[in-house]
């Protein structure tokens, strides 16, 4: 393996497989992220990006291939330090109304994993958090109960808990996926500038087109657990790769086309 | 009212179980409310039952057979819950009705009178020995303390264990230890509270604190508290009444829970947001 610049270069995939049971989920993934890339991830459902996303947060573990994130090969021990630096907003859980947690709790737990254990939280750790809710803009809420908030409201608080981590490395799977369309847009928005302000490298998985950030850098293409398409998105996004990528006719793309924001259109 | 009974070594030991087995019981609770597994808690508690017949039918202390069994029944649990094709629900339906089947079995193949396997069934905490309370008093020691020093994890854990597992905290581990703990109480207390009541003891102080409670500190604390009250009380109520004291605890943490559940702030929010989206 060659020697890559650390500094430009915040993930390294080689040739990835990855598989639950007989399912094979990634068949021989390579892909590098530069530091400061907004990379969004668009598929059919089953294509395997929420697995991509979990093997560079270390979750799980390729069969074979290679995988350095953040200047860390990951093998063994490696995967479970990572974990901590990398911000993973997974895809919405029901949260119990009920849960005996407020949504200060909740972003803290982001601070729970870079604690380490036998360490209470300090006031440093609080002040993280406070400024996190701020960013979201929830500060007014930070007292309710989590159980309470509407689900644009809990994706911001997941975000708000994934800054407390103080991340370099910010992936998202489906953050938009059953918000209205207003929240939705906020939610594109929000993510949006918390990558520029905080001068993050953001991995945007989504299946929807119309929810593809349009301020992606760059747009990578899966089906079938490959990569099938990597580049701008005015390069790659268009009738021909979509009928392509899900499997429909030119014309009924040309119908349906999406409202996707291409860079100059 | 004549309560000179309560200066009595055995009431005063019964008083002493009551509270270990309260605080006990109602810590293990909050886990098993809040991770929504309640049948985790029956499946274990007679696992427990029926290591304890079988430690009986051999010859052994019933409490090595019952952490053997509860201990076992964990470790089975545990990657059901993380990773069974069948849902946790089935397998764990599973496991309760074969323990069910063990335990009746040595029952039956118990030899003479069965009035100690019975007490492991209906519980006697009238009849606790100084080695049962100190056992008991371990338990509920190691269940506190643990809760105490890893509050954070636990708390990460039990809101979403997925997300415990993305910021870096060892959830599974943490779930195994709740588990491993769940059975070490179920045994200690299975003398005093029964196999067939203990899990009344972990389900209801645990659900009526939560009725009451958005702060999972205040939920352990309130738990707790309603363990030992409904010992405390089903011990006084057994004794005016004279009839057994398994029974009267449980009933009364039900009654505790129903108390709760009338009173509960959570559910005029609900009848509230009810209200609002209704106007919409």
């Amino acid at each position: 393996m060659s020697h890559r610049d650390e500094t430009t270069t915040a993930i390294s995939i080689e040739n990835a497989v990855l598989s639950y049971r007989e399912k094979v989920a990634l068949r021989g993934v390579s892909l590098e992220v530069g530091v400061g890339e907004f990379v969004g991830i668009i598929g059919p459902n089953g294509a395997g990006k929420t697995t991509l996303l979990t093997l560079v947060n270390g979750l799980r573990r390729p069969r074979s291939g290679r995988v350095s994130v953040l200047g860390r090969p990951l093998n063994g021990r490696g995967r479970h330090a990572l974990r901590k630096e990398v911000g993973y907003l997974a895809q919405v859980a029901n949260i119990d109304e009920r849960m005996p947690m407020t949504v200060r709790d909740v972003v803290m737990i982001g601070r729970y994993g870079i604690l380490g254990l036998f360490r209470r939280t300090r006031k440093r750790d609080w002040a993280v958090v406070d400024e996190a809710l701020e960013l979201v803009g929830m500060t007014s809420l930070a007292g309710r109960p989590i159980g309470h908030l509407s689900g644009g409201e809990q994706q911001r608080a997941a975000i708000a808990r994934c800054l407390a981590q103080e991340p370099e490395l910010f992936l998202l799977d489906e953050p938009t996926a059953s918000l209205d369309w207003k929240a939705q847009t906020e939610i594109l928005e929000l993510v949006k500038r918390i990558h520029d302000e905080r001068h993050l490298t953001t991995l945007f998985v989504t299946h929807d087109l119309d929810a593809m950030p349009h301020t992606c850098d760059r747009v990578v293409l899966m089906k079938d657990g490959l990569i099938v398409g990597d580049g701008t998105p005015d390069r790659l996004i268009s009738t021909e790769s979509l009928s392509r990528l899900y499997d429909m006719p030119l014309p009924v793309v040309e119908e349906r086309q999406p409202h996707i924001h291409v860079k100059g259109s | 009212m004549d309560l000179s009974v309560f200066g009595y070594q055995f009431m005063q030991n019964a008083i002493l179980a009551a509270f270990l087995g309260g605080v006990a019981c109602g810590v293990i609770g909050v886990f098993v409310v809040l991770m929504h597994m309640p049948f985790i808690g029956v499946a274990m508690s007679h696992a427990a039952f029926a290591g304890a017949l079988l430690s009986l039918w051999l010859g052994f202390n019933p409490l090595l057979g019952a952490l053997a069994f509860s201990l076992a029944a964990a470790a089975i649990i545990g990657p059901l819950a993380d990773r069974g094709g069948l849902s946790p629900e089935v397998s764990l339906g599973v496991i309760f009705s074969l323990m069910m089947g063990i335990a009746f079995l040595f029952l039956g193949l118990m030899p003479g009178t069965r009035s100690s396997a019975l007490d492991l069934l209906w519980g006697s905490i009238l009849t606790n020995t100084r080695s049962d309370i100190a056992v008991l008093g371990a338990v509920a020691a190691v269940v506190v303390g643990l809760v105490f020093v890893f509050f954070k994890e636990i708390q990460a854990t039990v809101f979403n264990r997925s997300i415990a597992l993305s910021v870096g905290l060892p959830a599974t581990l943490i779930l195994y230890g709740v588990l491993f703990l769940t059975g070490a109480t179920v045994t200690a207390a299975l003398r005093s509270i029964g196999g067939l009541l203990i899990f009344a003891l972990i389900l209801n102080p645990a659900s009526a604190a939560y009725q009451l409670t958005y702060s999972m500190k205040r939920m352990f604390l309130l738990s707790a508290a309603f363990g030992v009250l409904s010992g405390w009380i089903g011990l006084l109520v057994s004794y005016l009444l004279d009839v057994p004291s398994g029974a009267t605890i449980v009933i009364t943490s039900s009654v505790v829970f129903m108390i709760a559940a009338v009173f509960s702030p959570k559910r005029r929010v609900k009848r509230w947001r009810g209200r609002l989206i209704a106007e919409e």
